[in-house]
């Protein structure tokens, strides 16, 4: 390839990057305005877990899609976000903005000591080590009379106000604030994509000996990503717990929950941009009515329906429903 | 704290540490053959506890004589596991780890939907039986029958696995298959029927769980979890794969989370076997037996 056709394929790529940054501000503006036109309390409930999803996932992302390590341990990281910001509030009156930054630094902080004691693993004994210590977590916090043991911690009632993230009776704020949490998110994960860490992970990924091989530092590299990642989990976390205004071990450290922040990136597209959305968008409204309008009577028929769905899509659309938009998915090869 | 009082726990924890064992071993064996984590792992032995149960009530027989039944029916519900959901999975050309994560963890959790939909979301016991309430006496260590009849099954299910593996045409093709799943090909073994066979029998030895289990502990949708949880501890502690790493590694968890209840309160009673498996995996990352 010539040197002007290599500059002209650079700023074609240019081009599309810039594209996606515009149709993401679009968007974030569009949604911005859906308060105006949905009112009733359910769908906004909904709506900001989707976003909240949308954010987590897209966390994750960071250091599973991107880099690959597969981490089902990120609910210590949500959960450490969710104490610190309750703990700091509730017991020092320091205001949820910066008990989410400060969850969110302790939890990279967590995610660099976990990561140097956990990266010489490979594949599933990485993974299995995740579960295992975001376990420990939760039982050491279900153990922990300080910040409320099994029972959790119970916000104080206040009034509404954006220093406090209280807002009883209308939630379009909290819509405000995670539709920010997400876009912040989004765009650290677009600004990284072309950096150089955004290339060493996924040298990382791909061929770690190979990339060892060519100068790349696997080991800060995939620290680098799970201090990124760990920190807007955990200020995920924050969020999650003045919304809420409760919290307890189960709601916010529960392997469960590491399961449903890595889910809608896999069903999305693991790895991509918009895959972490995409699959947020689908799953959550679909775990959300399945469970209210077909397992109000404990049945389990949502779960049924859930878990087959999962099971469907996982099987069916291996790369992710992005794969289904061709558009996108042949610029991530350019 | 007397001595009697360690004995009795460090055997409570011996014969817990057996079932374990078994728990883990049809995880490692699927593991080992076919690199695939079955995230559904809690929820087969969910399936073969509600079996039991299904069938006690139906029978009226006592869980031993049903035990091998339950076996049987799981042989079958794993290899359709295989045939229905992990074949499909193993044919993702892209993320195939997390393909067989979310696929199986799917069917986990259709799995549990299921036993909430037919059995109800309540706890349940399998009614007494000839076992239940009988202990035995070893010089002052009080051993419940039940737990007993439970550490004898899985001893003779791994004595039954090792001459399976050792002296069985099935053995040779599943050794041969996991050794290089494209050489048996040449040698005319089919290894979809072997994966399928595999599937089988892994399921087969949580259903032997499953039943030993059921007879002294609680039926619940969700009683998998915390189960899957230490089976993934122990095959990871015993290294993926290996059949003997499994039964050593159920034991030592089973002896550490008893020693662990005589030193911390009974709520934290995970914490000795979760912190023994982080230092075991960061000294040694293939576990206690893997082949590094």
């Amino acid at each position: 390839m010539s040197g002007a056709s290599v500059s002209v394929a650079m700023t074609t790529f240019r081009r599309g990057r810039l594209r996606e940054l515009a149709l993401a501000g679009v968007l974030v503006i569009a949604v911005a305005t859906v308060p105006l036109f949905v009112r009733d309390a359910y769908s906004m409930n909904v709506l900001i877990l989707t976003l909240l999803y949308a954010a987590l996932s897209q966390s994750w992302n960071i250091l599973g899609g991107y880099c690959g390590q597969i981490s089902l341990g990120h609910a210590l990281y949500f959960g450490l976000g969710a104490y610190t910001t309750s703990l700091l509030y509730v017991h020092f009156g320091v205001l949820p903005w910066i008990g989410l930054a400060a969850g969110g630094a302790l939890a990279a902080l967590v995610a660099l000591a976990l990561g140097a004691m956990c990266f010489r693993l490979a594949g599933h004994y990485f993974t299995i080590a995740t579960i295992v210590i975001a376990e420990i977590g939760l039982t050491l916090i279900h153990n922990w009379d300080y910040a409320g043991a099994a029972m959790g911690i119970q916000w104080p009632f206040g009034p509404d106000s954006w220093a406090t993230l209280q807002f009883a009776r209308d939630k379009t704020p909290y819509f405000h604030f995670v539709l920010g949490l997400f876009a912040v998110t989004w765009l650290v994960t677009w600004l990284i994509e072309e950096s150089r860490w955004g290339y060493w992970w996924r040298a990382v990924k791909d061929n770690a000996e190979a990339a060892e091989s060519l100068g790349v530092t696997i080991f800060s590299s995939k620290m680098m990503a799970a201090a990124i990642s760990a920190f807007f989990t955990a200020a995920g976390g924050g969020f999650y717990a003045a919304f809420l205004s409760y919290i307890d071990p189960e709601s916010v450290m529960s392997f469960r929950l590491s399961l449903l922040m890595a889910l809608p990136a896999v069903i999305g597209g693991i790895g991509t941009l918009w895959g972490p959305v995409i699959g947020a968008v689908v799953l959550i409204p679909m775990t959300e009515v399945t469970r209210s309008y077909i397992g109000g009577s404990g049945a389990g028929t949502d779960l049924i329906v859930y878990g087959g769905l999962i099971m469907v899509i996982a099987l069916a659309r291996p790369e992710g429903l992005l794969s289904l938009l061709p558009r996108m998915s042949a610029e991530k090869t350019p | 704290m007397t001595l009697q009082t360690i004995f009795q726990v460090m055997a409570s924890g011996l014969l817990m540490g057996l079932i374990y064992a078994l728990v883990a071993v049809g995880l490692s064996l699927i593991f080992g053959l076919m690199d695939v984590v079955n995230f559904a792992h809690g929820e087969f032995l969910m399936v073969a506890m509600y079996a039991m149960f299904g069938l006690v009530l139906l029978t009226g027989l006592d869980p031993i004589l049903l035990t091998p039944l339950v076996a049987a029916g799981m042989f079958v519900f794993g290899a359709f596991a295989y045939l229905g959901v992990v074949r499909f999975a193993m044919r993702a050309r892209s993320n195939k780890g997390m393909v067989q994560i979310f696929a199986t963890f799917g069917l986990a959790v259709l799995l549990q939907g299921l036993a909430q939909t037919l059995f109800s979301p309540d706890f349940r016991n399998l009614p007494a039986a000839w076992l239940t309430g009988k202990t035995l006496n070893l010089g002052g260590v009080f051993l419940p029958w039940p737990q007993l009849y439970g550490c004898a099954v899985s001893l003779l299910a791994f004595v039954g696995l090792w001459l399976l593996m050792t002296r069985t045409d099935l053995g040779k093709a599943l050794e041969a298959t996991r050794e290089d799943r494209g050489a048996v090909a040449l040698v005319g073994i089919d290894a979809n029927k072997v994966f399928m066979l595999g599937w089988g029998l892994g399921a087969a030895l949580t259903g032997l769980a499953g039943a030993a289990l059921s007879a002294f502990y609680y039926i619940h949708p969700q009683v998998g979890a915390s189960f899957a949880l230490i089976a993934y501890v122990t095959v990871a502690l015993g290294g993926f794969g290996s059949v003997f790493g499994s039964l050593a590694a159920g034991i030592i968890v089973g002896l550490v989370e008893a020693a662990t209840t005589l030193i911390l309160p009974p709520s934290l009673k995970s914490i000795g076997i979760y912190a023994l498996y982080l230092a075991v995996v960061l000294v040694r990352p293939s576990g206690l037996f893997g082949k590094a």
